[in-house]
């Protein structure tokens, strides 16, 4: 970079950009892979430093500057220690999924000892990124775990992922017991970085659960994660995740979805802890007919940033898309939803939906909603809306003069207006998993 | 001790005073009827007894119980028995009507110091609340008033009358938007809940209630006041020579 360049730059961007080069070469020896593996990381950090971390004036992250809000990119978190695994289990405890089998990733590394991976059942393989990163057997699947975009984020988490899950589940095996990924962060001042993937064969079945959470203690770290999924033909894949992290973490999933003819994706994602917290999901209905049903929930207070960013791009004919979001948001809290639809020209009979809605509980209350469609196929029914506004004083009027005092008139209220998403995961069980988590959102805002 | 007590009640909405010095005194076991034209300010006194935000008490005192209403919360007053069937009922999507039921009912219980009613002891009253008022069961299930016609949002807040046991039911144009079998329904209902220690106020602008739900005090408001008291043959005097001569008297 020549010095002119480098004095024009504002002075943030320069020092991150420093930070991050730093934290990569500072990396080195810590990043499974070798030889055409290094060189894919190596790329994707050089198309990472090119851009830097995402600020306003990119589009996709206009509602969410990275540049101030992270600042700079922290060094590479220490691999967990005894003590720091001790402490990762007793969060393990905490977000447990009844039944379900657990894959723990502690500050980015797999930990088998948390982990549950004797119990898996035959037709389902779980391997960790650094496995097959390091066996030059596999060296086509760690091209395609490693697949990358133009994101700046999925270009650094190429560059730096220590570890994930891969997963496979066999052509027309279903799933008995739901997998539980539980991503842990023990560490401070620290980040870490995860790739996974999830291949479900044709005609398979599962239920993968997602929870980001932390240790106690923690604090101030940054977790970066993508997770590959490729759903097969006439598949079903119900997929639940969760965002608890420590009230000053900074957390960026990526997520890059494939779905095949016929299959079925039902993704919930929700956000209700961190100090900056994105989901971004980048799914393509690949298959003629296939149907994907997203919701989505942000729960906020005080000074919290969620930002759910989403784009579902109609690449068959016959594919369904419905998206469902509700923000509630206190405190000075700021929830971001943006959507966009893609109907490609082949995508004829496209059928896509998307409604977004915030509760503002305070005046210092935020939510920015961005719904967008882009059409290329001219017969497709798509259709979007958006909406924000504070509780409804008739109703809590009314409730107040049946009894409800203002706080359980409002709690009644918010729960209705959550139920609208939560009612959309097609699995019982895991709709009482979203609920029990809502439940604690509120526990915590008391 | 009256169970209500309203004396000189001035009572402002935007700057502009709507009540100019009302009184009224309800004794326990007594049916008051308010009757008067519009914007004499029926509905203000209702919302202002059982306390909506946006009004202005400039001057007077409220005594429910001999307690000062005006210091207590809505659901202050509701736990102390008061209750108003709404003109214009609310409708609460994605709360189920026996969900909110219950939810208010234990509500009330809890801050009278009372146990919360179990879940089979409470169905079990509600579906028998529900029978004599010709509420299907499938209604209940319904979010509270969704997709509710008119007449079952007035027997759905006969309902919750029936639930809530209130010491003094205030009744807004219970009337208004009922055929002529569904405000018999309501009637029964209401008349089913008449008791000594029980008193209500119907405010109505037209005589037709009454001769369901026969009051025992009758009273004309215009302008913000009460105007005129008497008993049931008020109330038909009204239906035949109409509000005006009570405009001037205001």
């Amino acid at each position: 970079m020549d010095l002119v360049l480098a004095k024009a730059m504002p002075e943030d961007k320069a020092n991150a950009e420093r930070a991050a080069s730093n934290v990569f070469a500072a990396a080195q020896g810590r990043l499974p892979g070798a030889g055409r593996i290094a060189d894919i990381r190596a790329r994707a950090f050089e198309a990472y430093e090119r851009v830097g971390l995402p600020h306003r004036r990119v589009e996709e992250w206009k509602y969410t500057d990275l540049r101030v809000l992270m600042r700079d990119v922290l060094r590479l978190a220490e691999p967990p220690d005894a003590s720091a695994l001790r402490r990762a289990q007793a969060a393990v405890e905490q977000a447990a999924f009844e039944g379900a089998i657990k894959l723990v990733l502690v500050d980015g590394m797999f930990a088998p000892n948390l982990s549950d991976v004797a119990k898996l059942g035959k037709g389902v393989d779980v391997q960790t990124l650094r496995e097959v990163l390091e066996s030059s057997a596999s060296d086509a699947m760690a091209g395609l775990v490693l697949s990358t975009t133009t994101d700046a984020m999925i270009s650094l988490n190429t560059a730096m992922a220590t570890d994930g899950v891969v997963v496979t589940i066999a052509e027309g095996k279903a799933l008995r017991r739901p997998l539980h990924v539980i991503h842990v962060s023990t560490t401070s001042s620290a980040s870490h970085f995860t790739r996974s993937y999830l291949h479900l064969g044709d005609g398979a079945h599962g239920t993968v659960v997602e929870s980001f959470v932390s240790a106690e203690s923690a604090c101030g770290y940054q977790a970066n994660n993508v997770m590959i999924v490729l759903v097969g033909n006439q598949a079903g894949l119900s997929h639940l995740r969760v965002k608890a992290d420590a009230a000053d973490a900074v957390n960026i999933s990526s997520e890059i979805i494939a779905v095949g003819s016929r299959a079925k994706l039902n993704l919930f994602d929700m956000i209700r802890g961190g100090a900056v917290s994105r989901y971004q999901d980048f799914i393509t209905l690949a298959g003629e007919g296939a149907e994907l049903c997203v919701n989505g929930v942000n729960l906020l207070m005080e000074k919290q940033h969620a930002d759910t960013t989403l784009v579902v791009d109609h690449a068959a004919p016959h594919c369904v898309s419905r998206q469902n979001f509700r923000a509630v948001v206190d405190g000075a809290g700021r929830s971001v939803f943006q959507g966009r639809i893609i109907a490609r020209p082949d995508a004829q009979k496209s059928d896509a939906k998307l409604t977004m809605r915030a509760l503002l509980l305070s005046d210092q209350a935020e939510a920015d909603n961005k719904p967008e469609l882009e059409i290329f196929a001219d017969d497709v029914k798509c259709g979007h809306g958006a909406t924000s506004g504070g509780l409804d004083e008739s109703l809590l009027f009314y409730l107040g003069a049946r009894g409800l005092s203002e706080n359980d008139a409002q709690a009644l209220l918010i729960r209705a207006f959550l139920g609208e998403a939560i009612e959309g995961i097609a699995n019982a069980n895991l709709r009482d998993f979203a609920t029990s988590q809502t439940e604690r959102w509120f526990k915590a805002r008391r | 001790m009256p169970l209500l007590e309203v004396r000189n009640l001035h009572v402002c909405v935007e700057g502009r005073e709507i009540l100019h010095g009302l009184d009224l005194t309800v004794n326990a076991g007594k049916v008051h009827a308010i009757m008067g034209p519009n914007g004499s300010g029926k509905s203000t006194l209702s919302h202002v007894i059982t306390g909506k935000p946006g009004y202005q008490i400039t001057a007077g005192r409220l005594l429910f119980k001999g307690e000062d209403l005006l210091a207590m919360r809505p659901d202050q007053r509701a736990a102390k028995g008061l209750f108003l069937a709404f003109q214009y009922p609310v409708e609460i999507p994605g709360v189920t009507t026996m969900n909110f039921l219950r939810t208010a009912l234990n509500a009330q219980r809890k801050a009278r110091g009372q146990s919360g009613y179990s879940t089979p002891h409470f169905l079990k009253k509600a579906r028998t609340a529900a029978k004599q008022l010709n509420i299907p069961q499938s209604m209940l299930k319904r979010g509270v008033n969704v997709g509710f016609s008119g007449g079952e949002k007035k027997r759905n807040e006969i309902l919750q009358m029936a639930l809530f046991e209130p010491d003094l039911c205030i009744l807004d144009e219970i009337d208004s938007g009922l055929d002529i079998d569904a405000l018999r329904i309501v009637a029964d209902g209401i008349n089913a809940m008449r008791s000594p220690d029980r008193s209500m106020i119907m405010i109505t602008h037209y005589q037709r209630l009454l001769n369901y739900v026969v009051p025992d005090v009758v009273h004309v408001m215009s302008k913000g006041r009460v105007v005129k008291s008497g008993d049931k043959q008020l109330a038909l005097e009204l239906e035949a020579s109409g509000y005006a001569q009570f405009e001037d008297a205001a």
